[in-house]
């Protein structure tokens, strides 16, 4: 059966595909955001996931506002991103696992998580940013991926309890997957940031390490929250906590945080990062 | 806005008032910006962008974008775009079109340089 190894959390920003582009690692401005990322690439090497499930949201590159869905997941064999319009480069094409794909979407639909499931489907900056940071070197991507929209761009959004209960009905959909697969759970975006209205650039420094503290052992206190308070202690885009939640309810029990980082800024975010090991 | 700094804990928060200088892109503005950001989720595509550059006015009238909402573009008027039910993330891809990043748009927003508007965020790390 098919094992969950462990969750990251981290931000997903353009500015770090742009920078990763530009090889801007050793400037000062993103050097310590960059260098946190190390220990947790030396993790990925010697645990080798097999699988990684992408938690992310799509920002108007393979959805627009004619068909939203709230919850959504590929189904294909690869996955390619595109021109987003600000000059992200085109990557090679990210190999998928349709069967397993499938069998997550049978579980979370028995479970009452029904999904808009994608044969087709564009992926955006909220998942290549990730890939690209977690596996910047690897001449093809060593693993297969299964990426997992959640829409936080036009209210309603799901609120934190129902993404909290939606990750621990993956993470049980995951491990009754047949085959060996070790599988890393990625969530993205996040941490406090504003970029519309005149508050554009709130960023709430005390709030983003409180949830990366509480995360770890106590993500219930999280789940509490509605969309309206995300926003009022993180910004507009504050929301997009909700990916870490998805991570952190399929982790279950039993956690151990090998890594955590944040960094203030990264453009105009409060950049996260964790690193959690599921127990064995 | 709440204070948050210097407290340990973060209640949650009672639901009604409004989020100073917030405003939620709901059901009510996806219906009213809809033209705007269909519009600018067709900047996705290089040539839909060199076509928006040879008649910006030709391009948007195209979309069926109202009045008020050619005019904010016409006047790269963010807050104006968002008014009239723009999204951000659609609108970021207009912004992209004349190489104004996050940082550009949000000085914009706030009334100050974008020097000024990196200093603040920066400031918000200590």
């Amino acid at each position: 059966m098919a094992r969950i190894i462990g969750g990251i959390g981290t931000s997903h920003i353009p500015a770090i595909g742009l920078a990763m582009a530009r090889k801007q690692f050793e400037e000062p401005y993103w050097k310590p955001f960059f260098d946190a990322y190390r220990p947790v690439r030396a993790w990925l090497e010697a645990e080798r996931p097999t699988v990684a499930v992408v938690v992310y949201n799509d920002h108007g590159l393979n959805f627009f506002l004619d068909k939203m869905p709230t919850f959504a997941i590929g189904a294909a064999n690869e996955y390619r991103n595109s021109d987003e319009g600000w000059g992200l480069p085109t990557l090679r094409p990210f190999p998928g696992n349709a069967a397993m794909s499938w069998h997550l979407i049978e579980s979370l639909a028995a479970a009452d998580f029904d999904l808009t499931t994608c044969q087709e489907m564009l992926v955006d900056h909220g998942f290549v940013v990730p890939m690209q940071l977690l596996w910047p070197d690897a001449a093809a991507w060593p693993v297969r991926v299964i990426p997992i929209h959640v829409n936080t761009v036009q209210h309603p959004l799901p609120s934190p309890a129902r993404c909290l209960k939606f990750g621990q009905v993956l993470g049980q959909a995951i491990e009754s997957w047949p085959a060996n697969d070790r599988v890393v759970v990625l969530g993205t975006g996040g941490l406090s940031h504003q970029l519309d209205g005149r508050r554009a650039g709130f960023i709430n420094k005390p709030f983003d390490l409180y949830c990366l503290e509480k995360i770890v052992d106590e993500p219930e206190l999280l789940a509490r929250y509605s969309i309206r308070d995300l926003i009022a202690y993180a910004g507009t885009q504050g929301p997009e906590l909700v990916q870490w939640l998805i991570m952190r309810g399929a982790l279950g029990s039993g956690v151990r945080r090998l890594e955590s980082n944040y960094h203030v800024p990264i453009s105009n975010t409060g950049s996260g990062m964790l690193l959690l090991e599921k127990a064995a | 806005m709440p204070q948050t700094r210097n407290t340990p804990t973060f209640e949650p928060l009672i639901d009604s008032r409004e989020i100073w200088g917030t405003t939620l892109f709901d059901g009510a503005a996806a219906q009213r910006g809809y033209a705007l950001n269909k519009m600018c989720f067709s900047f996705n595509d290089a040539a839909n962008r060199a076509a928006f550059l040879r008649d910006e006015d030709a391009y948007c009238r195209s979309f069926g974008l109202d009045d008020e909402q050619r005019e904010a573009v016409r006047r790269r008027d963010v807050l104006a775009m968002i008014a009239a039910g723009g999204n951000i993330y659609y609108l970021a891809k207009l912004a992209g079109i004349f190489g104004f990043n996050v940082q550009d748009v949000g000085a914009q927003q706030t009334g100050v340089s974008v020097e000024e508007f990196r200093a603040r965020l920066s400031a918000a790390g200590g």
